[in-house]
C-alpha cells in the first residue's frame, strides 16, 4: 500500500510543468510537497489524483499501475485552496454524495455524515448551503467530503491559504489527527516552509516542476541536499555567498576570506556556495570561532518581537532575524556573525558538501 | 435637474414615448374598422370585443398561435440541447482554433436572414419538409444555437473548473454530474438563452413565411397576408397584434431578473 511515482514528467505546449518525478508516499505519515508559487504542487497532486495523464512516466498505487486510469476508478479525494464544495447542495448532502455514489445504504450514509460532521464541528450547519457558511466552515465542509470517502489517497492542496491566521492555526492542528487513520496515503501542499515543519512528517522540496529532495521533514530541513532545496525550505531566504577554496581558506568574493573548520580542508579545491539560515545570524560573536561579515544595512523591520535586517554583502542580499527590537541606522556598515557549525557548504553544482564541520 | 417640475416633464415624456404605440395597438383593436378608418380618436368610441372573437374562433387565425408556439418550443428545446454541450466544451477544453470558432459561430447572424431565405426553401422543399413545423424550428437553429451557446458559455465559465474536478473526484460520472450538480447551477442561464432563443424564433417572418404555406403557417404570416379584396381588417389586425405580445410578455416577467446578464451573454 503505496503510491508511486516513477519517472513521472508532464509537459503541456513544451512548458514542462514536471519534470521527472520519482517518489514513493507511504501511509501513515504525512507527506507534504514544498515549494513556492508554481512549483508544480497543484500539477504533481493533479498528476496523482489522475485528473491530469503525465507526458511520461508511471503512477503505481500498491504496486499497480493506475497511470491510464480515470479519477472516478482511483479512490482519492481531493482538497482545493479555494473552498469547493457543491453550491446547491446542503452541507449534508455534500458530505454524503462520495457514499451515495458508492451506493451505501441511507442509514450507512446518515450515520458516517453525523459522525463526520461531529469531527470537524459541522453539526449544527448540516442544513445550510455551503455559500452561507463562512470561509473556515466552508473549507471544513469540504474535508469532511474528503474524509468521509475514506479514500486511499487524500490530497490537500493549501487548503488553509485562504483562511485567516486563527483559523489556521486551529485547523492546522486538527488536521493531522482528522487523517491519522491508518490506511490513507495523505498529501498536503504548502509554500510556507513552517507550516511543513510545524506537519512533521516526509517532506518533497519542489522548485520549477523538479522534485528537490525527498525525506524525513526534519533532516530535509537541517540537511537540504542541494542549494534549490535550502531555499524552498528556507523563509526567509537563506543566506548565500560564493567563494573559491584554496587549501584551508575560502575566498569570498568580496575579497575577504574564511578558515574552513579542519574537516572540510580535504575537499578539493574550487567554486563553493556557503549559505546560512537568517535566524542563524547574529550581532556578537561568543566565541572566537565564529565567522565575521561586514554588510550595508539596506532596512530594518521590526515584527513584534523580532527584527527582520536586511543587509547587502558583495552585492547578495542578506537577511537577519533576531530576536528583540533592534533600531539601527539605515546604510550603516555593520559586522555580523556567523557560527560555522550552522554553516552549508554546496559545490559549484548546488550539492551540499558539508553540514556544519561535518563532511557531507 | 433640481426643478421638480422638469422631472416630471422628463419621466412623463419617457413614459409617453414608451407607451403610446402599445396603447394605439391596444385602442385601435378595440375599435371598429369604421371607426379607425374614419379619423383620429383617442378611445375607442364603439369599444367593441368582436375583433378577438372573430381571431379565437377563426381556426385560420388561432392556428397561426398554434403553429408558432410549436415551432418556437421545438426550436427553443432543440437549440438549448444542442448548445448546452458545445458552451460546456468551449468554457471547459482548449482546442485547436477554439477561440476562432466560437467567434465565428456568431458570423451566421452576420447576415440577414434573407440571405438564407432561398437556400433554404429549396433545401426544405426537395427533402420533404415544407410547410411543417420541424422546418422552422431547424431554420431557426441557425440563430438560436450560436446565440445560446454564447450565452450558456458565459454562465458556464462563472463555476469554477474545480467543482467538476471534485466532482469527478469524489467519483460521478460526466453525465451524472452535468445533470445533477452542474445544470442547477447554472439554471438561470438556460432560463435566459431559453428566453432568447424563444423571443428571437417568435418574432422572426422571414424564414417562418418562406418555408410554411398552410398546415404550420405562423401567426406572423397570417398578419401579413390579411390584406384581402375587402381592404384591410384593421382591428382584427390589430387584435392579432396584441395577442402577439402576450406569450413574450409572459415568458420575459420571469426571466426578468437575469435578463441584463443575459444581454451581456452571461459576461456579467
Amino acid at each position: 500500500m503505496a503510491l508511486e511515482l516513477q519517472g513521472v514528467s508532464r509537459t503541456v505546449n513544451g512548458q514542462v510543468h514536471i519534470r521527472s518525478a520519482n517518489l514513493r508516499l507511504e501511509p501513515g505519515v504525512i507527506n507534504v510537497l514544498l515549494g513556492p508559487t508554481a512549483a508544480g504542487k497543484t500539477s504533481l497532486m493533479r498528476l496523482m489524483a489522475g485528473l491530469d495523464r503525465p507526458s511520461a512516466g508511471r503512477i503505481l498505487v500498491s504496486g499497480t499501475d493506475v497511470t491510464g486510469a480515470a479519477v472516478q476508478e482511483r479512490d482519492v479525494a481531493m482538497v482545493y485552496q479555494e473552498f469547493i464544495n457543491y453550491p446547491g447542495k446542503s452541507v449534508y448532502e455534500n458530505i454524503a454524495s462520495p457514499l451515495r455514489l458508492k451506493g451505501k445504504a441511507g442509514q450507512e450514509v446518515d450515520a458516517a455524515v453525523r459522525s463526520t460532521a461531529e469531527l470537524l464541528k459541522l453539526t449544527p450547519l448540516l442544513q445550510r448551503k455551503p455559500l452561507e457558511l463562512s470561509g473556515g466552515q466552508q473549507q471544513r465542509c469540504a474535508l469532511a467530503r474528503a474524509l468521509v470517502k475514506q479514500a486511499r489517497l487524500v490530497l490537500l492542496d493549501e487548503p488553509l491559504a485562504n483562511l485567516d491566521y486563527k483559523l489556521r492555526e486551529e485547523l492546522r492542528a486538527e488536521i493531522p489527527n482528522i487523517f491519522a487513520q491508518s490506511q490513507t496515503i495523505f498529501v498536503y501542499a504548502t509554500s510556507e516552509p513552517e507550516e511543513a515543519l510545524l506537519l512533521g512528517g516526509n517532506t518533497a522540496t519542489l522548485h520549477e516542476g523538479e522534485v528537490c529532495q525527498f525525506g524525513p521533514t526534519a533532516s530535509v530541513y537541517r540537511r537540504p541536499a542541494t542549494i534549490r532545496s535550502a531555499e524552498v525550505f528556507s523563509d526567509p531566504p537563506i543566506n548565500l555567498a560564493v567563494g573559491d577554496k584554496m587549501g584551508p581558506a575560502l575566498k569570498l568574493e568580496d575579497g575577504h576570506s574564511i578558515e574552513l573548520a579542519p574537516e572540510l580542508v580535504g575537499l578539493s579545491d574550487g567554486r563553493y556556495t556557503l549559505g546560512f539560515r537568517a535566524h542563524d545570524l547574529s550581532l556578537q560573536a561568543p566565541d572566537s570561532g565564529y565567522l565575521r561579515f561586514d554588510c550595508q544595512l539596506t532596512g530594518t523591520e521590526v515584527t513584534g518581537s523580532e527584527t527582520f535586517l536586511y543587509l547587502a554583502q558583495a552585492d547578495r542580499s542578506w537577511v537577519g532575524r533576531l530576536p528583540g527590537v533592534l533600531s539601527r541606522p539605515v546604510g550603516e556598515t555593520i559586522a555580523v556573525w556567523v557560527n560555522p557549525q550552522h554553516l552549508y557548504l554546496f559545490d559549484a553544482t548546488g550539492r551540499l558538501v558539508a553540514c556544519g564541520s561535518e563532511p557531507a | 435637474m433640481t426643478n421638480p417640475h422638469i422631472r416630471v416633464l422628463v419621466m412623463s415624456l419617457y413614459l409617453l414615448f414608451l407607451m403610446v404605440p402599445i396603447y394605439w395597438l391596444l385602442a385601435m383593436s378595440f375599435k371598429t374598422n369604421t371607426e379607425i378608418v374614419a379619423g383620429f380618436t383617442l378611445f375607442p368610441r364603439d369599444f367593441t370585443l368582436q375583433n378577438y372573437v372573430t381571431i379565437l374562433t377563426d381556426p385560420s387565425w388561432y392556428m397561426g398561435y398554434v403553429n408558432s408556439l410549436i415551432y418556437v418550443v421545438m426550436n427553443t428545446v432543440i437549440s438549448i440541447t444542442v448548445a448546452l454541450p458545445a458552451a460546456y466544451a468551449f468554457s471547459r477544453y482548449r482546442f485547436m482554433g477554439d477561440k476562432h470558432l466560437f467567434f465565428w459561430l456568431l458570423s451566421n447572424r452576420m447576415a440577414p436572414p434573407a440571405v438564407f431565405a432561398l437556400p433554404f426553401f429549396q433545401l426544405y422543399s426537395s427533402v420533404g419538409l415544407f410547410d411543417t413545423h420541424i422546418a422552422v424550428a431547424l431554420a431557426h437553429c441557425l440563430f438560436n444555437v450560436p446565440l445560446a451557446v454564447w450565452i450558456l458559455e458565459g454562465f458556464m465559465r462563472g463555476v469554477p473548473r474545480e467543482i467538476d474536478e471534485t466532482a469527478y473526484v469524489d467519483g460521478y460520472s460526466f453525465g451524472r454530474f452535468f445533470i445533477t450538480i452542474f445544470a442547477p447551477l447554472i439554471a438561470s442561464g438556460i432560463g435566459v438563452a431559453a428566453f432568447f432563443c424563444f423571443m428571437f424564433s417568435w418574432v422572426e417572418l422571414l424564414l417562418s413565411r418562406t418555408l410554411t404555406a398552410v398546415d404550420a403557417k405562423s401567426i406572423a404570416a397570417t398578419m401579413t397576408r390579411t390584406v384581402s379584396a375587402s381592404g384591410m381588417d384593421w382591428g382584427v389586425l390589430t387584435a392579432a397584434g396584441v395577442l402577439t405580445i402576450i406569450p413574450g410578455a409572459i415568458v420575459i416577467y420571469f426571466v426578468r431578473n437575469y435578463i441584463a446578464k443575459g444581454f451581456a451573454l452571461g459576461r456579467v
